[in-house]
């Protein structure tokens, strides 16, 4: 059978060996968890605890403010020792609610169970908000927002993105492997909360296991595994819409408008905590590996563990690290040190030893076209990027620098090693900057 | 950790592949073909590969050192200008001639512009043509090829293509050789170019090329694709005049031309569309000359033209952008 796929893109090595055969182990609690209050993408939470006070585990020590944002909650059970600006995953120092742990991780009294067949949408909406749940793939996007479409905007069909095209990462292949059940349990609230007559889970054809495991689940389930030809970046929303229906996400416009949702399959785990348990997202299985660290593993996660907590798991150091990744090595944010916090998009650390970082000086574009056909966007990379170093930014939105969607194959494939997605941000870093002045 | 951290904008991983890496690659592609010029054509042709290739490297590092520029010949592209330039001379070529050469290609066509990635024409190619112009005496007195050891003396002749083109201007008919020999012209045992020899040797350059995914089809496929079509229609209308299309294959800088001048990557589009409109830009103008222009070989004025299209061909095939596709009803 031909696989399905989207045009262009790239083949990196997929480098999922050290960590895809592990199983999810538990991360032990540290003594000091670093809550922050913008996790998500959307305004971030607004405090409503203070220093001393007692929290539950679970219990919400920040309201969500406005509709694109959601309240962030007390990973375990404790006193709250600080709420100050603490290092972020972005880098800066942000407003975070820093929980000293008792010990006895005791669940909040205020959460509630619920039947979800028995809930309206609306109350199933307000239970996902609630908890907290975004997407969990790395975007962060608030999961209320796109299960909130318009009426006339209907959605026939449900997208599980259990694609994971990140180098290194595995962290929703164990998902899918180990939480299959509440996977799909996760995608029937979801399509009756959406109405939608569809769903699909896109499974990219390296994980044959994860494959057959969701086939033998989904036999006597109206859901249809779709096993999708690796390349990256397919997990990317658009892309795999377009790999999947064969519908194309307007410039500018979001999944609704073609009639679909995307939800990350870790998403949709989270989700059945949140609406049948009332269980707010304070933990998330992430990826640790690279070549620097000891024992590669799949960990289960508390929100707010430091990075440096997550190495010792797993056995500590085994190089000096030359760069700390949060995320994948396409995506992913370099980290200025461990005492970074784990949050909710973090889907995997990755710490790269001195010779697996890439040093080259820039060389002249030889214009040979590689970064134009690797483009998924099909925008001219090298184009933009060359206007944006000029600084002639209305030339860069002419040739379509917002519809960059930052995946990075441009860069990755230039063989003069031009920082092509990194001008085409700052492009889109300006052009915005400008319509929000006018 | 004592170390200072790498920071930086993602991605933090690269596929490997390099411009010097590109360019060795380039450079290793044509020395099968430059083997077989040598083996034809003996001392003369070496003389020619070794003052076109080290000639263009110490000219590039010589004017980089004058402009004041980091000096650039380790990434190898003045090496591929250099050996592309020695395809496209005449074995017989005084010492002289590959030096001026090398001046018009290195200084001019590619130094003058900004080095490179900035030369809007095929380096190579412009001293080709600046040759040609200047010194058609010298840039057409061609040998019959003298294998090593053969013992035989070198006799000036024209090429094959030369031959054709003077026997239908003088007689309206084709010259007997134009319908046999094919063989002798695939192997390259033929007069012309150094580079003109061996469409075997060229074609093997060509596949490892392709083997290291640094040709893509679109230019090659219908740059060649028009050129077989174009002068097969011709051939078949009129056989006693026009040679077949094998003849225009394997004679001339045809297959130097598609494989190695044509896709040079920076004086071609950098659209996908926009390297199928060139190619057939390539290939028309290609017949056009060689069948009823005044020169015999038309290729280097067809990539040349081409070049000079290709920013206004760019600019004319940008790709759709995702999500401006019109939906199906």
């Amino acid at each position: 059978m031909k696989l399905k796929t989207f045009p262009a893109g790239i083949h990196p090595p997929d480098n999922k060996h050290w960590s895809a055969h592990l199983p999810v182990e538990d991360c032990s609690l540290p003594q000091e968890l670093v809550v922050p209050l913008s996790q998500h993408i959307g305004a971030p939470a607004e405090v409503c605890v203070e220093k001393g006070d007692r929290v539950g585990k679970g219990q919400v020590v920040g309201n969500a403010k406005g509709f694109v944002s959601v309240p962030v909650h007390a990973s375990t059970s404790g006193e709250v020792i600080a709420v100050e600006p603490r290092l972020h995953p972005t880098g800066r120092a942000l407003p975070s609610v820093v929980i000293s742990a008792d010990g006895e991780d005791a669940w909040s009294e205020d959460l509630r169970e619920a039947d979800p067949d028995r809930l309206s949408p609306d109350e199933v909406r307000d239970r996902i908000r609630a908890a907290g749940i975004v997407g969990m793939g790395g975007a962060t996007f608030p999961a209320h927002v796109k299960l909130s479409p318009p009426g006339e905007k209907p959605i026939d069909t449900l997208i599980l993105n259990g694609v994971e095209c990140e180098p290194y990462l595995t962290s929703d292949h164990r998902v899918m492997l180990e939480e299959t059940e509440k996977v799909l349990e996760g995608a029937a609230i979801l399509q009756r909360l959406l109405g939608a007559e569809r769903i699909c889970i896109g499974i990219e054809a390296n994980k044959p296991d994860a494959i057959e495991v969701m086939e033998k689940a989904c036999v006597d389930r109206d859901i249809e595994v779709v096993p999708l030809k690796v390349k990256y970046p397919q997990g990317a929303e658009r892309q795999l819409i377009l790999a999947i229906t064969g519908r194309e996400v307007p410039s500018g416009a979001l999944p609704m408008e073609v009639g679909c949702v995307v939800q990350n399959v870790g998403t949709a785990a989270a989700i059945v905590d949140a609406v049948r348990h009332g269980r707010p997202l304070i933990e998330r299985v992430a990826t640790v590996t690279g070549t620097a660290v000891r024992q590669p593993k799949n960990l289960r996660v508390r929100i707010g563990t430091s990075l440096a907590h997550l190495t010792e798991q797993c056995g500590g150091l085994a190089k000096e690290p030359a760069k700390i990744i949060m995320g994948g090595p396409m995506m992913g944010q370099t980290q200025l040190s461990l005492e970074v916090p784990v949050v909710r998009g973090t889907s995997g650390l990755l710490l790269f030893a001195e010779g697996d970082v890439p040093l080259r000086p820039e060389g002249p574009c030889i214009r040979c076209g590689q970064c134009v056909r690797a483009c998924p966007a099909r925008i001219m990379p090298t184009t933009i990027s060359a206007y944006a170093r000029l600084d002639l930014y209305d030339e860069a939105e002419e040739f379509g620098a917002l519809d960059c969607i930052e995946c990075g194959c441009c860069t990755y494939v230039c063989p003069s090693t031009i920082s092509l997605v990194q001008g085409i941000r700052t492009a889109k870093g300006a052009i915005m900057a400008k319509k929000r002045k006018l | 950790m004592d170390k200072q951290l790498y920071l930086s904008s993602s991605p933090h991983i690269h596929s490997g592949q390099t411009t010097d890496r590109v360019m060795l690659d380039v450079f290793l592609s044509l020395l099968p073909a430059a083997g077989v010029s040598v083996y034809f054509f003996g001392w003369p042709a070496l003389k020619v590969l070794l003052l076109c290739i080290f000639g263009s490297i110490a000219a590039e590092a010589l004017c980089q050192k004058a402009m004041k520029h980091p000096v650039s010949v380790r990434d190898g592209s003045a090496a591929v200008t250099g050996i592309l330039l020695a395809l496209n001379l005449p074995p017989s070529s005084p010492w002289w001639l590959p030096l001026v050469g090398v001046l018009a290609a290195i200084v001019i066509a590619k130094q003058i512009y900004g080095g490179l990635g900035y030369n809007p024409f095929n380096p190579a190619l412009v001293a080709r043509v600046v040759l040609l112009i200047s010194f058609p005496v010298h840039m057409t007195a061609w040998t019959t090829p003298t294998p090593l050891g053969s013992g035989l003396d070198a006799v000036s002749t024209a090429t094959p293509l030369g031959e054709w083109k003077t026997a239908v201007m003088l007689t309206g008919k084709l010259p007997e050789a134009a319908q046999s020999g094919y063989a002798d012209y695939f192997i390259g045992n033929m007069s012309g170019s150094l580079g003109e020899m061996s469409a075997l040797a060229l074609l093997i350059g060509a596949a490892y090329l392709f083997w290291r995914r640094i040709l893509t089809w679109h230019i090659p496929v219908t740059f060649l694709g028009s050129v077989i079509i174009l002068t097969g229609v011709f051939w078949l209308v009129e056989p006693g005049r026009y040679p077949s299309p094998l003849f225009h294959m394997l004679t001339g800088g045809l297959i130097l031309g598609v494989f190695y001048m044509a896709t040079d990557m920076v004086t071609s589009p950098i659209t996908v569309k926009g390297a199928l409109i060139f190619g057939l830009g390539c290939g028309v103008i290609t017949v056009l000359i060689r069948l009823f222009g005044g020169y015999p070989e038309g290729v280097s004025f067809a990539i040349l033209l081409m070049n000079a299209a290709t920013p206004l061909i760019d600019h004319y095939t940008k790709p759709k952008k995702f999500g401006f596709v019109p939906e199906k009803a």
